[in-house]
C-alpha cells in the first residue's frame, strides 16, 4: 500500500489572518481488535502521531488511537504569522512515516 | 431487528419519481464536504494509485480518452454478446491484449484503476442501454424477507432504514468511499450488501446476474452526472 498524504494550505494569506490547514493521511488504521474469518488475530497497525511545524517550531500536534477512522482527515487553525513552510509529519506502527511539505506566502 | 426495520417502513409513499436524486443528497452536510472537496475525498488516493496503474494503458489508451467510458458501462460486448462492466472491461483488456493476469474482484489494484477511469468522466451524464434481465432481477422478491430491489428503492425511498434514508439507489458515484467500508468499493460490492440484508443468496462477484443489475441501475439513472469517487455514508 502507498503512503500518500494531501495536504492543504492557502498559498497566501495576510500577516495575522487565521486560515485553515487541511491534512488527509493514506493509512488503513487496523485497530488491533480484528479478526479474520479463520480467528486469526489482525495486529494492531495505526498512526500514532501527528505533528505540524512552522518554520521549525511545532504548532500543533495529535496522538492518534484505534478508535480513529482510516485515512483520517485532520484539520486546525493556524495564524499566519510570516511566510515560509510548513511541515507536517505523520508516524506509527510498523515504521510508518510520512512527511509533507507545503509553502505560504504571507504578506 | 431488521426485519422490524422493514416492518416500519409503512405503506409506499410515492411511486417512482419524476424527481430522481443521487445519493449524494441523502447525505449529512459533512458527509457531502468530503466527496465535494479532492483534498477530503479518501476516494483521491484510490485514484491516484490508478494514475500509477494506467502508465501500462497509455500504449493504446489517452488519459483524455477515458473521458465519458465510465457513464457507458456496462455494455454489450461484441465477443460473448453479454453485458461487461468496467472492471470486466479492464481485465479483458488486460487478458486479451496485454497478456497479463487479471486483476482480482476488490483487489486494490482493480478499485484503483476503475476509479482513475470513473474520474475521468466526472459531471457526465450516464448513458447506458437498458437491461430487461437486470430490471426482471430488480422487481423480482428474493431472500428470507421476501423483498425486491424496487420495494425499497422506487416505493420506499427517503423513508428510514436503521435511522437513514434509503436513497434511490442511483450507482453515480461508483467506485465509492464508503464510510462504514472504511474504504472503496465496488457497485458489486454494494449490490451484494443489499442482498445480505434481504438474507438472499449472494451472486459471486463477476456474476452475469449483478452486471445485468448494474446496467439496469446506470439505465434507471441515465441522464444523471457521475460523481466518482463519490462519498456515502
Amino acid at each position: 500500500m502507498s503512503r500518500r498524504a494531501i495536504v492543504t494550505v492557502p498559498k497566501r494569506a495576510k500577516r495575522g489572518e487565521v486560515i485553515e490547514v487541511k491534512t488527509l493521511a493514506q493509512h488503513a488504521m487496523e485497530t488491533g481488535y480484528r479478526r479474520t474469518q479463520l480467528g486469526a488475530a489482525i495486529p494492531r497497525d495505526i498512526i500514532r502521531t501527528f505533528v505540524c511545524s512552522y518554520n521549525g517550531e511545532e504548532v500543533f500536534r495529535m496522538e492518534l488511537h484505534p478508535a480513529i477512522a482510516a485515512n483520517p482527515l485532520i484539520a486546525f487553525s493556524l495564524v499566519a504569522s510570516e511566510s515560509g513552510t510548513l511541515e507536517f509529519r505523520w508516524s506509527g506502527d510498523n515504521g510508518y512515516a510520512v512527511t509533507e511539505t507545503a509553502r505560504i506566502t504571507v504578506v | 431487528m431488521r426485519l422490524l426495520a422493514f416492518l416500519l417502513l409503512l405503506s409506499p409513499v410515492s411511486v417512482f419519481a419524476e424527481e430522481r436524486r443521487s445519493g449524494y443528497e441523502f447525505m449529512s452536510r459533512e458527509t457531502r464536504a468530503m466527496q465535494d472537496d479532492d483534498a477530503a475525498n479518501p476516494g483521491m488516493f484510490w485514484v491516484l494509485d490508478g494514475e500509477g496503474l494506467f502508465k501500462p494503458c497509455a500504449g493504446c489508451h489517452s488519459v483524455e480518452g477515458m473521458k465519458g467510458v465510465a457513464a457507458r458501462y456496462p455494455a454489450r460486448d461484441a465477443k460473448s454478446g453479454r453485458p461487461m462492466n468496467l472492471e470486466q472491461r479492464i481485465n479483458a483488456c488486460r487478458t486479451d491484449r496485454m497478456r497479463e493476469k487479471p486483476f482480482a474482484y476488490e483487489s486494490r489494484e482493480l478499485l484503483s484503476l476503475t476509479a482513475f477511469i470513473a474520474k475521468q468522466s466526472r459531471g457526465m451524464p450516464i448513458e447506458v442501454r437498458k437491461s430487461d434481465a437486470g430490471e426482471a432481477l430488480y422487481r423480482q422478491r428474493q431472500g428470507q424477507l421476501n423483498l425486491s430491489c424496487a420495494q425499497c428503492h422506487d416505493e420506499r425511498w427517503d423513508r428510514k432504514l436503521a435511522g437513514t434514508p434509503v436513497a434511490q439507489g442511483h450507482p453515480t458515484g461508483y467506485p465509492i468511499y464508503r464510510l462504514e467500508w472504511q474504504g472503496l468499493g465496488s457497485l458489486q460490492r454494494r449490490l451484494r450488501n443489499c442482498l445480505s440484508g434481504m438474507r438472499a443468496e449472494l451472486y459471486p462477484f463477476g456474476a452475469p446476474e449483478l452486471v445485468e443489475l448494474e446496467q439496469y441501475l446506470m439505465w434507471r439513472a441515465r441522464g444523471m452526472n457521475i460523481e466518482s469517487p463519490g462519498v456515502r455514508p
